[in-house]
């Protein structure tokens, strides 16, 4: 089914998402929307999808236009999404998360569990995966997850797929079969729409690429676009891709992790028997899918989660059993993956999100009241040091883009002498143009002698900073490798495959080089 | 996609939600167990009690065979119960000790062994019957049952109902004075469900319309609820009382055969319509729920309401009518009230049931058949408070009012641990 766009316009408030957006897809086609996080592509898809109403702009299938007053015109038209956030209900089944919507039923109104399953079962021998459509959602990886929304969608014969950020949540090699099931739906006639900020990816599947900018589109790109092309139509301008760091020179060991154990509430063991050495002067990334025990080791270095085993030892001193303000105090700094729920307080200011964790030291406050002086010129030194975009020191943080926000966290936790410092997800939603700046800060505190811990889910990013790689896996670590490992290996140790096999697996079948 | 695809290992396993030798073991169960077995065995076995010998009687008129009453000696059959009470503590701890759970059916079996022991102390020298008990226990969860009913038709489509005691109070009172304008317990049983409407409706447009915070807008509604009919009682009924607040009663009805089997019939098959009504409601409300489209798109709606929404189920409308038929089938409850019980509305009458409802509802892991259960449970504790404070029984009778309430806390608190509800229960759906 033909597809087209036509001078769709959304704003919200102030922001205009989507600017007079023009975009047609042929049908048997993949078209990559490629854009940054921000840049109003899943706006736009949400839009197609009826979730949002356009304030402008119409939508045409096969040169007829429609009108989406929900999600269930758009599925009745036989358009279908996998969201970035999936959309399947955890405690149901993957049959019963596949048929709801348009349920079969036997007589009397009850539900033909039975026909769910058959589809199913029919659609995943289809497309050469196994799917058992009696497990239920919330047990599955994600990935498979992921397989169940494809499904899902393909149930109800959808002409038109749109993918928002399908790879966010995958392993290379995950996403080596996703772009393979991809290509079998489009040989089939179908028309894809792939949402993505990764430019290996689009380049890897699309057949044409339309790069989003703030709302709008600036200009379409052929597949075999060199990267920095695409990245610098993205941005808007000239982006270097390779951080270019020089190598680590790694002094004392004085950071050790011994047997770290931790459960979760439900009592399962979601960190288990983790043990790694840490440098001065050297950045270790923590490598794995998200949801594998990354988040509950940072929380437990913090003192956030009381480990039950093990031991965390900073210059000899055991931080186990210590508060997270006793382990800040010990010369951690710490960036928590989520800036808006753990980094800020987005009512406050900047200025004041800038000393949140030094606040109470003499240099901010004295007998309980705050020095404002100084805290209002270590927010201009930082503003300028960090180039954070901001009207002014007292404007609340909240208001910031992702990027500045993240910058804001980073200069407070690197604006003290650091013994350790460890961030997890530190560029998570930051557009590229900040990604390198604050790439760079952190290679530069590595470079002052610090031990720096960076736990990241975005394989390029643990690739690019890394001097070793620790891989994780169900809670333990698979593996810690050089910085130069293949990426087809550490894919294969993000599945749990041990190094030795994974290094003898990539070598006999290299996947799509993704 | 390459040959690497055949190779790759076997998509992983369903994560093993397996407890790890390493867990903390909960040791609740068996050191409860312990505690309340030890003190079954001193309060109930060694101190002295009114009387040598204790009477169970089990039998009733009009069954196929009388049963005869049976005596126990009072001291010797505490006792018994008790150890009985402490032997499950120990197999419990055994149990947990080997890493599992106790196991659902040794707190069950506890439960009744501990309360016979209580019993057996208690009416000491005199005689109970135990088929009235569970007699009055049925009928006492009535109200409770339609309640957590009423509760979780509205949790499940991710609304939550406090207002259960509203809408219980509204349906006693809409009961009281339309069955005694119109002399029919029948048009009584109608209007209730719609004066419990009236208080649903509330609900529905605060909460699902204007997202209002749901527990607020339930507590206030139940507060309307208290002061609406005490409003209407004073200037309405009390000047009236012989035409507006003198309802009839509901009658037993007696169920050809199946009221003739000995303990079973009189308990389960001579009761009032709303009983009967009880037994179809959580039949059609178990299968609705779980085995139809309408169910499983509620329950979508409950989990996930975007989720609900992306695949063309409106969220909205589905909470509109959850939230509506949840009061009603509350607002039916209310009619226990006024024309199964009391037989006249009272101010403020309904005294905190709705609350134990909501706890009967949580109780019974948001399913009618488990509330049903919660709420004979309840039920059994009210009634036994009421037969023990007529037989003069050694205890206080203050303390014993309190039963039902204490029960209820420690059923919702040590019982039931970490249960899970609908995801979104609690949330207002905001579409961007």
């Amino acid at each position: 089914m033909k597809l087209e766009l036509r001078g769709i316009t959304k704003s919200f408030g102030p922001l205009v998402a989507n600017d007079h957006i023009d975009l047609v897809v042929e049908p048997g086609q993949i078209h990559a929307l490629l854009g940054e996080n921000g840049a109003g592509k899943s706006t736009l898809m949400n839009v197609l999808f009826g979730l949002y109403s356009a304030d402008e702009g119409e939508i045409l299938l096969d040169d007829e236009e429609r009108t989406f007053e929900g999600p269930g015109d758009a599925l009745a038209a036989g358009i279908g999404m996998v969201h970035q956030h999936f959309m399947l209900v955890p405690v149901f089944t993957v049959a019963e998360n596949v048929m709801l919507g348009h349920e079969a039923t036997k007589s009397a109104g009850l539900l033909d569990l039975e026909a769910a399953r058959t589809r199913v079962r029919e659609l995943a021998a289809r497309f050469g995966f196994e799917l058992d459509p009696d497990a239920v959602v919330e047990d599955l990886p994600v990935g498979v997850q992921q397989r169940v929304e494809i499904v899902k969608a393909l149930a109800r014969d959808a002409k038109v797929l749109i993918l928002d950020e399908p790879t966010a949540v995958l392993t290379p090699q995950e996403t080596d079969e996703l772009i393979g099931i991809m290509r079998q739906l489009r040989d089939a006639g179908t028309s894809i729409v792939f949402i993505t900020h990764k430019l290996r990816e689009v380049r890897a599947v699309a057949d044409v690429i339309t790069v989003i900018r703030r709302g709008r589109v600036v200009g379409s790109a052929s597949p075999d676009a060199a990267e920095t092309e695409l990245a610098s139509m993205m941005v808007g301008r000239a982006v270097s891709l390779s951080l270019g760091k020089a190598p680590a020179q790694p002094g004392d060991t004085t950071f050790e992790v011994r047997n770290l154990t931790v459960l979760d509430a439900a009592g399962s063991v979601v960190l288990d028997d983790v043990s790694f050495d840490l440098a001065r002067g050297e950045i270790l990334t923590v490598a794995g899918v998200q949801g594998n025990g990354q988040t509950e080791l940072a929380e437990a270095l913090l003192g956030l989660t009381p480990p039950i085993a093990g031991s965390v030892r900073l210059e000899g001193r055991d931080l186990v059993g210590l508060s997270p303000r006793e382990v800040l105090d010990a010369g951690v700094g710490f960036v928590p993956e989520d800036r808006s729920v753990d980094g800020l307080v987005g009512d406050f200011t900047v200025e004041e999100n800038l000393v949140l964790d030094l606040v109470h030291t003499p240099a901010y406050s004295r007998g309980g009241a705050l020095n404002l002086g100084a805290i209002r010129r270590n927010a201009e030194h930082r503003i300028d040091e960090f180039d954070i975009r901001t009207q002014g020191p007292a404007q609340a943080a909240g208001r910031l883009s992702g990027g500045n926000q993240q910058k804001v966290v980073l200069a407070r936790e690197l604006s003290r002498p650091l013994k350790l410092f460890v961030a997890s997800q530190p560029t998570r939603g930051v557009d590229v143009g900040s990604i390198e700046f604050l790439h760079r800060r952190i290679v530069a505190e590595r470079d002052n002698g610090t031990p720096v811990l960076i736990v990241s889910t975005e394989l390029d990013e643990v690739v690019e900073l890394a001097d070793r790689i620790a891989v994780m896996y169900r809670g333990r670590i698979v593996g810690i490798v050089p910085a130069d490992t293949p990426r087809d290996v550490l894919g294969l140790m993000m599945a749990g495959v041990p190094q030795s096999e994974a290094e003898q697996q990539a070598a006999e079948h290299p996947t799509a080089g993704l | 996609m390459s040959a690497a695809v055949d190779t790759r290992p076997a998509a992983p396993a369903p994560a093993a939600r397996v407890p790890s030798p390493l867990a903390r073991r909960s040791w609740k169960a068996p050191i409860t167990f312990g505690v309340l077995g030890l003190a079954a065995l001193v309060l109930f076995g060694l101190l002295p009690s009114g009387g040598k010998e204790t009477t169970f009687a089990i039998g009733a008129s009009g069954t196929w065979f009388h049963l005869t009453d049976f005596t126990i000696p009072s001291k010797a059959g505490a006792i018994v119960l008790s150890l009985i009470c402490l032997a499950l503590a120990g197999y419990a701890a055994w149990r947990v000790r080997d890493g599992h759970k106790p196991g659902r059916w040794v707190g069950a079996v506890f439960g009744v062994a501990w309360v016979l022991a209580f019993l057996t102390w208690a009416v000491a020298g005199k005689s109970v019957s135990i088929v009235s008990l569970l007699q009055s226990s049925l009928v006492l969860a009535v109200p409770l049952a339609f309640g957590a009913m009423g509760g979780l038709l509205g949790e499940r489509a991710g609304v939550v109902n406090i207002a259960i005691e509203g809408q219980l109070l509204t349906g006693a009172f809409g009961a009281a004075l339309v069955a005694s304008v119109t002399h029919s317990v029948y048009a009584g049983l109608i209007a209730a469900p719609v004066a419990g409407l009236l208080i649903g409706s509330l609900l529905a447009l605060f909460t699902v319309k204007y997202r209002v915070n749901q527990i607020i807008v339930g507590v206030v509604l139940n507060v309307l609820a208290v002061g609406l009919t005490s409003f209407l009682y004073a200037s309405v009924l009390k000047p009236n009382e012989a035409t507006l607040n003198s309802p009839p009663r509901l009658q037993a009805v007696s169920i050809p055969v199946l009221a003739n089997i000995p303990v079973v019939g009189p308990v389960l098959f001579r009761q009032t319509i709303l009983v009967y009504l009880l037994y179809v409601a959580v039949v059609v409300l178990t299968i609705s729920l779980f085995r139809t489209r309408w169910g499983l798109r509620v329950r979508a709606v409950g989990e996930h309401p975007l989720a609900a929404d992306t695949v063309g189920i409106n969220v909205q409308a589905t909470r509109w009518r959850n939230v509506l038929l949840g009061s009603m089938v509350a607002g039916l409850g209310g009619a226990f009230f006024t024309l199964g019980s009391v037989g006249k509305f009272a101010q403020e009458m309904t005294a905190g049931k709705g609350y134990i409802a909501l706890a009967a509802m949580i109780l019974g892991r948001w399913t009618p058949i488990g509330s049903l259960g919660a709420a004979l449970l309840f039920g059994f504790a009210n009634a036994l408070q009421l037969v023990l404070s007529v037989l003069d029984v050694p205890v206080p009778n203050q303390l014993m009012l309190m039963l039902p309430y204490l029960v209820t806390i420690v059923a919702v608190a040590g019982l039931v641990g970490r249960v899970r509800g609908p995801a979104a229960a609690g949330e207002p759906y905001v579409k961007e």
